[in-house]
């Protein structure tokens, strides 16, 4: 396949940035998206010209560090898939394809394609985990019944890569469907309740700080999020803070 | 629960408790328009009734207005900080991929119904208020039906409230719902929840339409 590539060239935090067109030719359907980048890059470098930079780890869309904006949605136009996990194939000969940085203001531009996503760090870190007493007498989580139903959800909502698709396909740059899940996976276990009043209302207090927009629900993010994550824990994340406001 | 209006969830619980409170109101717009076309008689107790009793007018009145401002005030307060929220838009953005064209335009929906309420206002509720309040005039046997239909004899203006429901249905058809996932509903429940909501954004507005056209074509007196 050949192809047009309209990339977002920025060379740093500070610079403007702007689109820069690139031509690719013989592209093979079964290469991945990310291969795809890395044959241009090759040419880029042989050429004497600056990579395109862009994050990525695992390569196997469980990591969440690819990213990508491509023609116009979060991790291109497949279904339930990161980029890493994207194939050309999704594309036909002489298409021009847009490959743009996820955009939020919450989420700056580092280098290229290259995005901060530390903030959701620090969401986590607001709140996003249990204390676990490490004396010698923790009780083993197995010996704990869990309803099925509620260990399901909560494993559903654990799948969240974090990768923040959800973020950068939403109109409004939410987060609150990351922070959904991040939330939900510990409401619905009992190891999460003893922390549940101050995580919730926590989390929500550091999302809102770093810049992220408010939710119309518009349910692009469940669309958009590799994993599946439904709106039902953004739901549930509002009335979990709900009942903490009432209570803190 | 200090500054629950601080946070982005307690501001779209507020979003959402004020959506429920004006999407029963124009239920009961709709019901006593709809006593126009039934009955004129009845049309006009139940409007004397609302225009003059003091618990209508001096407690549900200004809740009322208030509800109206705040979720006018509050939907351009949330269009604005979510605009800060992304301040460089993508070069190519495929919404329509994954959401309803209703969803992505609340604000534009939202604006229409507020030109529209402003000339509403200005039709009857502004008249009325001068009449009652300014001139200090009784209300006692008039005949608010005949100036129902004095309005809509005016093809313009029926146009202009014809136009308005088609917002206000494109407005409804993502509000409904949204307003029940926001304080948290979204359980086995949503589905069936879902199709009433539709049917509410569709035959309401559809309803106000059927009265508009009603009293223009019929103009019975
Ligand atoms: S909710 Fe989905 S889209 Fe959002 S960060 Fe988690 S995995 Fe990514
Ligand atoms: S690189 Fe790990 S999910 Fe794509």
């Amino acid at each position: 396949m050949n192809l047009t590539l309209k990339i977002w060239r920025q060379k740093n935090a500070n610079d403007k940035g702007k689109m820069v067109d690139y031509q690719i030719s013989d592209v093979s359907p079964d290469m991945s998206f990310l291969e795809m980048l890395d044959v241009l890059n090759e040419q880029l470098i042989n050429k004497g010209d600056d990579p395109v930079a862009f994050d990525h780890d695992c390569r196997e869309g469980i990591c969440g560090m690819c990213s990508l904006y491509i023609n116009g949605e979060a991790h291109g136009p497949d279904r339930g898939v990161t980029t890493c996990q994207l194939h050309m194939r999704m594309f036909n000969d002489g298409d021009t394809i847009y490959i743009e940085p996820f955009r939020a203001s919450a989420f700056p531009v580092v280098k290229d394609l290259i995005v901060d996503r530390s903030a959701f760090d620090r969401i986590q870190h607001a709140g996003g985990f249990i204390s676990v007493n490490t004396s010698g007498n923790t009780i083993d989580a197995n010996a704990i019944p869990v309803e099925k139903h509620n260990a399901d959800k909560a494993f559903e909502a654990a799948t969240c890569i974090g990768c923040g698709a959800c973020v950068a396909t939403c109109k409004n740059s939410s987060a609150m469907l990351f922070v959904g899940a991040k939330v939900s996976q510990f409401a619905l276990l009992p190891q999460g309740q003893v922390e549940a009043t101050d995580r919730v209302l926590n989390m929500v207090k550091q999302m809102d700080e770093e810049g992220f927009g408010n939710c119309t629900n518009t349910g692009a993010c469940e669309v958009e999020c590799p994993k599946g994550i439904s709106l039902e824990n953004i739901a549930r994340m509002n009335q979990e803070y709900l009942k903490a406001s009432l209570k803190g | 629960m200090s500054g629950i209006l601080n946070s982005s969830i307690g501001r779209k619980f507020a979003m959402a408790l004020s959506a429920f409170f004006l999407m029963f109101f124009l239920l009961q717009h709709f019901v006593i328009n709809l006593l126009s076309v039934i009955s004129p008689e009845t049309f006009n107790e139940v409007s004397y009734f609302m225009g003059n009793n003091p618990f209508v007018q001096f407690l549900l009145q200004p809740v009322l207005l208030i509800g109206v401002l705040f979720h006018f005030i509050m939907g351009f307060v949330l269009e604005i900080k979510n605009r800060k929220a992304r301040q460089i838009s993508y070069a190519k953005n495929n919404g329509g991929a994954n959401s309803s064209w209703m969803s992505r335009n609340m604000i534009w929906s939202g604006g229409a119904i507020l030109l529209f309420m402003i000339f509403h206002f200005n039709d009857f509720w502004v008249p009325e208020i001068v009449e009652k309040y300014v001139e200090g005039k009784s209300q006692l046997g008039k005949d608010f039906h005949h100036h129902v239909v004095e309005m809509f004899l005016d093809p313009l203006r029926v146009g202009v409230y014809v136009l308005a429901f088609v917002f206000l249905a494109l407005h409804l058809l993502h509000g409904f719902d949204s307003a029940f996932q926001s304080v948290g509903a979204n359980n086995k429940y949503t589905k069936g929840l879902k199709t009433f909501g539709k049917l509410y954004a569709i035959l309401v507005p559809l309803g106000f339409v059927f009265i508009a056209l009603y009293h223009h074509f019929f103009h019975i007196h």
